[in-house]
């Protein structure tokens, strides 16, 4: 690479510009070890302790029996019965039967009993796992507050099936409530456990409700129904599923607008959001995603297959940070944005679908609590060593590796990242450990860092390179973990090169392309294009790669480093983008093809064309860009999107395509600042 | 067509001074009837135990209609109502109702009040001061200074040119120019208004108040005013609690308050249709008084029917307390004549119903002065109650208040009043409880509570009372009553006695005159309304009480406020809820607009929830700023468009409504 030598010239003088350590200290000062205590008091003393959890001042305490009775018999689900009722022919005692059924299989019973049975498993579990499950005290003793206040929601990040059951550890170390779940139905797979879960606090969806109003009206109903009364946090995944790449998920909004409406409609006075971020040094599921974005199908969770996982539990897994944030109020988030009298005309039972100032508002709340999220992610040493270490594939001499990742390390710090960089130790041990963590990932052979898959262009075969590029999809799936705190100064930097213009009004207008480009793949608050632009070049211009004035931007004289570096860093999105523009511009599409067709076609042609060597990264190859990509295609009308019986078919525009795909290429300066304006 | 209207007694029915006529049902005659009639009357009397007269009317002066009618200087001097020209007489000016009555702490710190008008007057309340110091963190020692007379060197000047002045005083009309007279006139009983008025700023005042005694005075006004560019601004009691009194700061033409209070005589009654027509002048305690001395009333009874005017009533769309059995005022009025710039606008029959297109009394009844001046009004009458009968009933919490409520509407069978107060509310009362007369008593309410809290588990601090009041037959109301309780009963209330009814129902006229005690001592409060659909009512009630309370914490109230509601009113689909809000505003530099920017907030929570602009303050100025949000852009194109034609050179200038 050509700016590591310049890059050792650079950090010591990149080092003296971040003052801001101290802050990062007290943060880190903020978390308490909860695997500390537990390394040194009884399990058993500690699952049978008193515990009498804060509540709700507005609480009518209720048991799950009585809850189901009030959900089955609510307005809301008797009038979806009627109206079953009349569109089948059915009795309505027999939907309601079937309603009554769905919440018996949704309900939770919580028990104590199981509750403490899982507080004492979850410890020696943990201990097993974890070196440290760290816990910012501060965001408790809110929570501890809101909770007593107002009816709480819990919006976690979700990128292991660890987090709810951490959750729910810790809220109930702190003797917190213990939250609600709403979490996929694939858990009842597991029987003893899915049970025990049910038992513990978690109720179930279905992954899809389709077309069934029924289950859908049951189980709104069952979630407001606890929200209203305040029975207890509810907690879900605003991102809907477990990340698979690392990176924050857009947003899923039928959760949240059921959560909501309470609000809108008035029955409670507010809400509380709470995000959380849970951060893993080493994700329990990282190959098995990996596999996953390959098109590997996920085992089905068993529980048998639980006890298979019993090996890792010999495995280390570092520590975890968990982040509970300001607890928000839906209600002045809402205050000015979203006109609840919308309410007032038709009667609050009757199910309805958020208008389109609701939607809007859901969907800014939902990028905002995933922004939230992210910005309280604790970010580990090996997240910067992978960022480093993908960039310089094949391999890099460990002196470069720590140098880079000091480097990185100083400019994230600078950019607002929180890095739990290990203090009292030598920079070099840090990078060293955190290698020996990930040993089945990476390796160093000779002083030189390469991946564990690695493959010799003489072995390039389809097979191979579906190998290698699992160890390339783990080490991203960590470098992804940072990307948020860069995206923004990436995206003028990748914008300002493609402009070829140091005009700030063609960089802007090239970055607010792709912006657009990637807004499925990076969270972006809708409607903050400008915002995102500014703090993007104040962050460029803060440390020092760009000088400029108000119409005019330069990169200064030693900024080259960085804006190469940050443009590498998401250069291998961008060129993801052009490749599967390629596939499309140069096949023949007759017929409509459907997600599924356009995915495995995907593959083949990136596959093919990583083995000629006409593609350089290999995350083309990853199912989560390769949907992100079509989504951004069909927004960009590159794709036309028509809705069929069973789902989804798309239609390619091919002219679309190609100026998506120039627009993603640096052009030739003039033409682009024109294209950019279209 | 002035001249016919001149003959304001029509022999057909002069019933006052009449000697053949009876009232229908005493024609029954046998002794028992009569005997009912007579407790009915009897209890009537205890019920408007406060509507006991002042002190005899003063003479009536310069008055036109009845001076050039020889005939009928009796009936007039008869007729002559409670409220003379010198309101001041009789009434504060600086704060609610008589001069004689009020709140004060006397030498032992001992609640009292005053005067010999109402049931309280006189008695010494030995709970307030605890209550006012527990509620609002007030202190005796602690107390505002205001003034003592009103602030007539600050008035700005009348300004009426030479020639109109001429012309007025052509009229023979009495008018005034007296500062004391054009400043009583400038406000309503909005806390700004009264709150400035006790800190002496004056801003912009009516330049002349004229006081017209019949419709042709009225006509001449307005073609006068009409002819001189003259702003007119009808006042009828003062009550109005919408800023729709408040003289607009930007009116630069002369202002004439038109006051309407010397046109209160009841003109005559048709037996037949039980009707009455009435001088739009004439206020609610005298109309009663004088259709009860003949065994007759209309039932509206407002809060305010002390001082309110039937003009004003008609003008807001006002509502009473006994709605359930005689209406509101849009059920009870027949016919209305309002003088208008444009002309007069009346029907031509006194039909109970019609179908003639939109019906134009409701272009007048809500038009709250922007349109004319309401002279003289044809409305329902009744015949006085047989039977009264007081009532409460306690509940756990609001919540089962509300369901009671809700299923009494549903069952129709809604007593004449029916109010729910919530726990802040039943506290307050308790804050008003005379000094118990003997130890029995005492001990009997003591008996009372144990059984409530202790053996019925009701929580002190949640629990709820609804008062209520049957009228009617005997036979009908007990029946009614069972009804009602039975209902309350299923749903977890307890029947709690008549005294709690009746002692519910006394403080209604004298709850407003708390607040001048109240701002004696650093606590300003007001309240607001508003009607509800059924299903939103708890959620209503909940969510603006909590707003007040927040908003007055983040606007920086040192002390938790005072925020209460009650449920005053049931209708079919919905409930009107009335909430009272207070706080001490000690260390606030600038508490007015601290109140009002809270009340703003809860009127926009209140929206939000599906409650109404107004239930029966009206819009006045208060309100205005969301009569679009309410009623739509066409909503209020339609209004304006009246507005242009009926008045198109803006005489009824306040401003209101639109």
């Amino acid at each position: 690479m050509s700016h590591l030598a310049t890059v050792s010239m650079a950090s010591p003088a990149m080092e003296s510009l971040y003052p801001q350590k101290d802050m990062t200290l007290n943060k880190r000062d903020g978390f308490e070890d909860l695997m500390e205590e537990r390394r040194h008091s009884s399990d058993l003393r500690y699952a049978m302790r008193c515990y009498t959890p804060v509540l709700y001042k507005d609480l009518v305490p209720r048991t799950p029996s009585a809850l189901r009775s009030i959900v089955l018999k609510s307005d809301q689900v008797q009038y979806v019965i009627k109206q079953l009722s009349k569109e089948t022919g059915e009795s309505p005692d027999i939907i309601s039967d079937e309603a009554s059924d769905i919440l018996e299989k949704m309900g939770h019973g919580l028990r104590l009993s199981v509750v403490r049975f899982f507080a004492f498993a979850l410890s020696k579990i943990f201990k097993a796992l974890f070196q440290k499950v760290r816990v910012n005290e501060e965001g408790i003793h809110k929570l501890h507050q809101a909770i007593q206040e107002y009816p709480v929601v819990l919006l976690p990040s979700h990128r292991s099936y660890i987090d709810f059951l951490m959750l729910s550890y810790i809220m109930y170390t702190y003797d917190l409530c213990l939250p609600v779940i709403a979490a996929g139905m694939d858990f009842m797979g597991m029987k003893i456990v899915g049970e025990m879960l049910r038992m513990s606090g978690a109720f179930f969806i279905r992954r899809s409700f389709g077309a069934d109003k029924l289950y859908w009206a049951v189980f709104s109903e069952y979630v407001k129904t606890i929200l209203r009364n305040g029975d207890a946090p509810v907690e879900f995944f605003v991102e809907g599923t477990r990340s698979r790449t690392g990176k924050s998920l857009i947003p899923k909004l039928g959760l949240f607008n059921i959560a909501i409406e309470p609000f809108l409609m008035g029955e409670v006075f507010d809400m509380y959001l709470v995000p959380i971020s849970i951060s893993y040094e080493r994700i329990l599921e990282e190959s098995l995603y990996a596999h996953e974005l390959l098109g590997v199908p996920k085992p089905k969770e068993s529980t048998s297959g639980l006890l298979k996982a019993r090996k890792i539990l010999s495995e280390n897994f570092g520590s975890i940070h968990v982040y509970f944030g300001q607890p928000v109020s839906v209600r002045s988030l809402a205050t000015g944005t979203v006109r609840r009298s919308q309410y007032n005309l038709v009667p609050r039972h009757i199910p309805r679908k958020p208008s389109g100032d609701v939607y809007r508002f859901l969907d800014a709340v939902g990028h905002r609590m995933v922004m939230l999220q992210q910005k309280n992610m604790v970010i580990s040493p090996w997240a910067l060593v992978a960022t480093v270490i993908i960039q310089n594939l094949p391999s890099l001499p460990l002196s470069d590796l720590t140098r880079q990742t000091l480097w990185l390390k100083a400019i994230a710090e600078a950019f607002g990242a929180f890095i739990d960089w290990p203090r009292n130790v030598t920079n070099d041990k840090v990078i060293r450990s955190s290698l020996a963590l990930r040993h089945s990932i990476v390796k160093t052979v000779k002083d030189q860092v390469v991946l564990c898959q690695e493959v010799t262009p003489a072995e390039f075969t389809v097979e191979n390179i579906f190998k290698y590029t699992v160890s390339v999809l783990m080490c991203a799936s960590y470098r992804n973990q940072i990307l948020h705190v860069f995206v923004r100064p990436a995206l003028v930097t990748i914008a300002f090169q493609n402009a070829h213009s140091c005009r700030r009004e063609d960089v802007y207008s090239c970055f607010s392309y792709l912006h657009k480009v990637f807004s499925d793949e990076f969270i972006f608050l809708p409607g903050d294009l400008v915002k995102d632009f500014d703090e993007g070049l104040y962050l460029l211009v803060k440390s020092g790669a760009i000088q400029g004035s108000h119409t005019q931007i330069y990169i200064s004289e030693k900024g080259g480093v960085t804006i190469s570096f940050l443009s590498d860093m998401f250069r291998p999105f961008l060129e993801g983008y052009q490749v599967i523009c390629k596939y499309l511009q140069c096949t023949e599409h007759t017929d409509h093809f459907t997600e599924k067709k356009f995915i495995s076609e995907i593959r083949s042609y990136a596959a093919e064309n990583i083995l000629t060597g006409a593609i350089k990264y290999n995350e083309v190859l990853s199912m989560d860009m390769q949907k992100n990509a079509l989504a951004a295609l069909a927004r960009l009308g590159a794709m036309e999107k028509l809705k069929i019986a069973n789902g989804n078919v798309y239609k390619v525009n091919k002219q679309a395509v190609t100026k998506v795909a120039n627009m993603l290429a640096p052009t030739i300066p003039v033409k682009n600042a024109t294209a950019a304006r279209l | 067509m002035l001249s016919a209207r001149r003959g304001c007694w029509d022999s057909r029915c002069q019933f006052p001074s009449d000697p053949g006529w009876q009232p229908q049902h005493g024609r029954m005659a046998s002794a028992e009837e009569e005997h009912r009639e007579l407790r009915a009357r009897q209890r009537l009397r205890v019920m408007a135990g406060h509507l006991r007269r002042a002190e005899p009317a003063p003479p009536p002066g310069l008055n036109q209609c009845r001076a050039v009618e020889p005939g009928s200087a009796d009936s007039a001097a008869k007729s002559a109502g409670t409220i003379p020209r010198r309101r001041q007489e009789i009434l504060k000016w600086n704060g609610w109702g008589y001069n004689d009555s009020k709140f004060t702490f006397n030498k032992k710190g001992q609640g009292e009040f005053t005067g010999r008008r109402y049931r309280l007057s006189g008695m010494v309340l030995p709970a307030l001061k605890e209550w006012m110091e527990k509620s609002f963190g007030a202190s005796l020692e602690h107390r505002t200074t205001q003034r003592t007379t009103p602030n007539l060197q600050d008035l700005p000047l009348s300004i009426l040119n030479e020639e109109c002045l001429k012309e007025l005083e052509n009229l023979g009309i009495p008018f005034s120019q007296d500062p004391e007279d054009r400043l009583i006139r400038s406000h309503g009983h909005c806390l700004h208004e009264i709150f400035a008025l006790r800190e002496g700023k004056v801003e912009r005042v009516p330049d002349v108040v004229i006081w017209p005694s019949c419709h042709s005075d009225v006509v001449k006004i307005v073609q006068l005013a009409s002819k001189h560019n003259v702003c007119i601004i009808p006042f009828g009691g003062g009550t109005s609690v919408s800023d729709a009194l408040e003289c607009p700061t930007d009116e630069k033409r002369t202002i004439l308050s038109l006051d309407t209070s010397q046109m209160n005589r009841i003109l005559w009654v048709d037996e037949k249709n039980l009707t009455a027509h009435v001088e739009a002048g004439i206020t609610g305690q005298d109309l009663e008084r004088q259709l009860g001395e003949h065994g007759y009333c209309t039932g509206h009874e407002p809060d305010s029917m002390e001082f309110s005017s039937l003009g004003g009533w008609v003008a807001t769309r006002a509502s009473g307390m006994k709605k359930n059995i005689y209406g509101n005022i849009e059920d009870l009025v027949v016919y209305i004549k309002m003088i208008t710039p444009r002309g007069i606008v009346e029907k031509s029959c006194q039909g109970p119903r019609m179908s003639t297109g939109p019906d134009i009394y409701h272009f007048i009844m809500g038009s709250e002065g922007t349109l004319g001046v309401v002279t003289e009004v044809t409305i329902k009458i009744r015949a006085l109650p047989e039977y009264q009968k007081y009532g409460s009933i306690v509940f756990p919490n609001f919540e089962h208040g509300v369901a009671c409520l809700r299923e009494v509407a549903r069952q129709r069978c809604a007593p004449a009043s029916i109010r729910l107060m919530d726990n802040t509310q039943f506290q307050f009362g308790h804050a008003l409880k005379p000094q118990v007369a003997s130890i029995f008593t005492s001990f009997l309410d003591g008996l009372k509570k144990f059984y409530i809290t202790k053996f019925k588990g009701f929580d002190p601090n949640e629990l709820c009372v609804a008062t209520l009041l049957f009228e009617g037959s005997r036979e009908k109301v007990l029946q009614q009553e069972k009804h009602v309780y039975d209902i309350a009963a299923k749903v977890g209330g307890l029947a709690a006695g008549e005294d709690n009814g009746q002692r519910g129902y006394m403080l209604t006229f004298v709850i407003a005159y708390i607040r001048d005690l109240g701002m004696d001592y650093y606590i300003i409060g007001e309240s607001f309304e508003t009607s509800v659909p059924w299903d939103r009512v708890i959620d209503l009630c909940r969510n603006v009480k909590e707003k007040l309370v927040r908003e007055s914490k983040e606007r920086g109230v040192q002390f938790p406020p005072l925020a209460t509601c009650r449920v005053t009113q049931t209708y079919d689909a919905g409930a009107c809820v009335y909430f009272y809000f207070a706080f001490n505003y000690r260390g606030i530099s600038d508490p007015i607009s601290v109140f009002e920017q809270i009340e703003a907030s809860a009127r926009e929570e209140i929206l939000e929830n599906g409650g109404s602009l107004s239930h029966h303050h009206g819009v006045g100025k208060l309100r205005k700023r969301w009569l679009k949000e309410s009623i739509s852009d066409v909503g209020v194109g339609m209004l304006k468009s009246v507005k242009q034609y009926v008045d198109p050179n803006n005489i009824f200038g306040n401003q209101n409504l639109l």
